[in-house]
């Protein structure tokens, strides 16, 4: 794998912006393309660092059985996902006394693009060329349901089942999609941007207010007194 | 035909099912329901708030599911209301053990975005207190390994051998538990002064911790016949599950994420084995283990030599934004593969970061290897298979 400079501006021996190639992950890109077909939605590589796929949604497991029994990625290092909307409640630093400020909450993908709020993605990576891919698919916003891929990657079914908690992303044909870490009654889901983190909403972000008013008077009283 | 038709004769054949009726009568005389055993949260063996909770048929195991969320503490969802530099506070408590290991990849996915690479010599820091946390976390796992079978003696070694490296991480960082000694572009000091011997001496009383360990616990016979050719977890089903680091290395695949991927650190510029087992069984988890706490000893004493001289803080601006993107970085800590997947929207935090923990998968094998088992070897399983439930959690 080439070495990277990280950090091209201070390195000397860079002086014109290099073109970095990645043969080993382009020749890979073409293989898979060619295994996939059609079912590639797209692609984005970033040279000496990492390939993303976006895959079909109707297409998700039977592309994850290609890639595991034709492309030989066998190693299955997680599943998870990712909700696009930026949350409504910023960082949860808003003065309460103040009204809500307005936020832009446009749905802007990531690599290798999508067109719906929710993404699944995954990475799995070949054990002989240590050479990984992350591969995302769309879920749909008003029927979040995906095909389990549990019984491609026998390590996918608690990874879904993390996911169906957090984001309410529901896995067909997966055994057993009970909660793993909050209790079986817990309403909403922690993860997706329009959840309030609750520590934050029950009690005002310390920043906000520099000094607390004594009790029993304003802060200027006391300070006459004194 | 099956093989006891084709073995016997008629007459044998008679007798064989008369026998098996006799036994199966006695079965139905002595018939006991399948019993649920729950084990834990608070049980000894679970190191931690694990609860295990196994059907059983007489002293076998019918199936075990691990049940988790004792301790989840919500980390991923806490990252996104926090800057970059509060997250290493954070994902330090996830292995608890090995706190120092934790930090370093998310702090390499951040430079990563950011473009910028820590100096040479703050690479060289890095991977030395990275491989200590390592030496801390497994010579605490070896030591445990005893008592989970009845050996009091080896954890005593191990707590007052472990105690040697946690003073040095903390005369380094400054904290015992959770060094947040990281930070995006460098380290936030410099060694003392004296750390270098030091920390030379002391990886000569760990080489010795390690032969005892070796003596007192791999050759003694009690401990072979409990792990030797129990929980065997074959290649494939490993790389399926996703298991990672000793776990996998144990089952014979040749695979060290520090010596399989680039990374602004220094393991490549020391001269180290990546051991690997055949046989996949929890010894040969442990036995991987062992070995790797004296390559880590080998590590920090070569690095020790060579630490280069300079800077340990690249230039980055006070208040730190990381450009828009998306970064993976994996690292081999001291439990397995752990990576972050950190994704920036140009703000002073992360929009998303997914933590892969190593003990998450480690762990999601379970109820496949206890399958069959008997009630003992649950111990020993979980033992070696070694989870930490904060990283399990996160």
């Amino acid at each position: 794998m080439p070495v990277l400079p990280l950090n091209e501006k201070e390195n000397p021996l860079s002086s014109a912006p290099e073109v970095i190639t990645d043969v080993a992950r382009e020749s890979l890109l073409a293989e898979i393309t060619a295994a996939l077909g059609d079912r590639l939605a797209a692609s984005h590589l970033r040279p000496a660092d990492d390939l993303w796929l976006r895959v079909r949604t109707d297409a998700w497991k039977s592309s994850m059985r290609t890639l595991r029994d034709t492309l030989g990625f066998h190693y299955f290092c997680f599943l998870s996902a990712i909700d696009w909307m930026p949350s409504p409640f910023g960082r949860g630093e808003d003065d309460p006394t103040e009204p809500a400020p307005v936020r832009d909450t446009t749905i802007r993908s990531g690599y290798a693009g999508g067109g719906t709020r929710m993404q699944v993605f995954a990475r799995v990576v070949n054990p002989a060329t240590h050479v990984g891919v992350f591969i995302k698919v769309d879920v749909d916003d008003a029927q979040p349901v995906l095909e389990s891929i549990h019984d491609v990657y026998a390590g996918a079914n608690w990874h879904e089942r993390e996911t169906h908690e957090m984001f309410g992303i529901g896995f067909d044909g997966h055994p057993d999609l009970r909660n793993m870490y909050l209790p079986m009654d817990f309403e909403g889901h922690p993860l997706r941007k329009d959840f309030p983190l609750l520590a934050r909403m029950i009690k005002p972000w310390p920043g906000i207010v520099d000094v607390e008013p004594l009790p029993g008077g304003g802060v200027e009283e006391s300070a006459d007194e004194a | 035909m099956s093989l006891t038709d084709r073995l016997l004769g008629d007459r044998q054949r008679l007798a064989y099912i008369a026998s098996q009726a006799a036994d199966s009568r006695l079965n139905v005389e002595l018939e006991t329901e399948g019993m649920t055993l729950n084990i834990g949260p608070q049980h000894p063996a679970t190191h931690g708030t694990l609860r295990i909770i196994a059907r059983l048929d007489g002293e076998q195991v019918v199936w075990a599911e691990p049940s988790c969320g004792y301790m989840h503490r919500g980390y991923e969802k806490l990252a996104e209301v926090r800057t970059y530099p509060q997250v290493t506070s954070l994902v330090n408590r996830i292995d608890w053990l090995g706190s120092f290991a934790n930090e370093v990849p998310f702090i390499l996915a951040a430079e990563k975005l950011m473009g910028v690479e820590a100096p040479a010599r703050s690479q060289h820091i890095r991977t030395i207190l990275f491989e200590l946390s390592r030496i801390a976390n497994v010579s605490l796992f070896l030591g445990d390994l005893g008592v989970q079978m009845g050996a009091i003696t080896p954890v005593f070694f191990a707590f007052r051998d472990r105690e040697y490296v946690l003073n040095l991480i903390e005369g380094a960082t400054g904290g015992r538990f959770h060094p947040n000694f990281d930070r995006i572009g460098g380290l936030k000091d410099d060694l003392p002064k004296g750390w270098i011997a030091e920390t030379k001496a002391v990886m000569k009383k760990l080489r010795k911790f390690c032969d005892q360990i070796d003596d007192l616990l791999f050759g003694n016979e009690i401990f072979q016949a409990r792990m030797r050719g129990i929980g065997v977890i074959p290649r494939d089903v490993a790389l399926q599950y996703g298991l990672s680091g000793a776990n996998l290395r144990a089952s014979g695949v040749d695979w060290d994420l520090r010596r399989d991927q680039s990374l602004p650190m220094a393991w490549n510029k020391a001269d180290w084995k990546v051991w690997t087992h055949p046989d996949g069984d929890s010894y040969a988890r442990c036995w991987v283990r062992l070995q790797e706490t004296r390559e880590s000893t080998k590590i920090v004493d070569q690095l020790l030599d060579t630490i280069p001289s300079g800077p340990i803080m690249a230039k980055v601006p006070k208040i730190i934004k990381v450009p828009e993107g998306e970064a993976w970085v994996s690292t081999e800590n001291p439990l397995g593969e752990m990576g972050y997947y950190v994704v920036s929207r140009g703000e002073l935090g992360p929009f998303r970061v997914k933590i892969r923990s190593a003990s998450f998968n480690n762990m999601s094998v379970a109820p496949w290897a206890l399958r069959g088992v008997y009630v003992p070897d649950i111990v020993t399983i979980l033992a070696s298979l070694y989870f930490i439930l904060g990283d399990i959690d996160r």
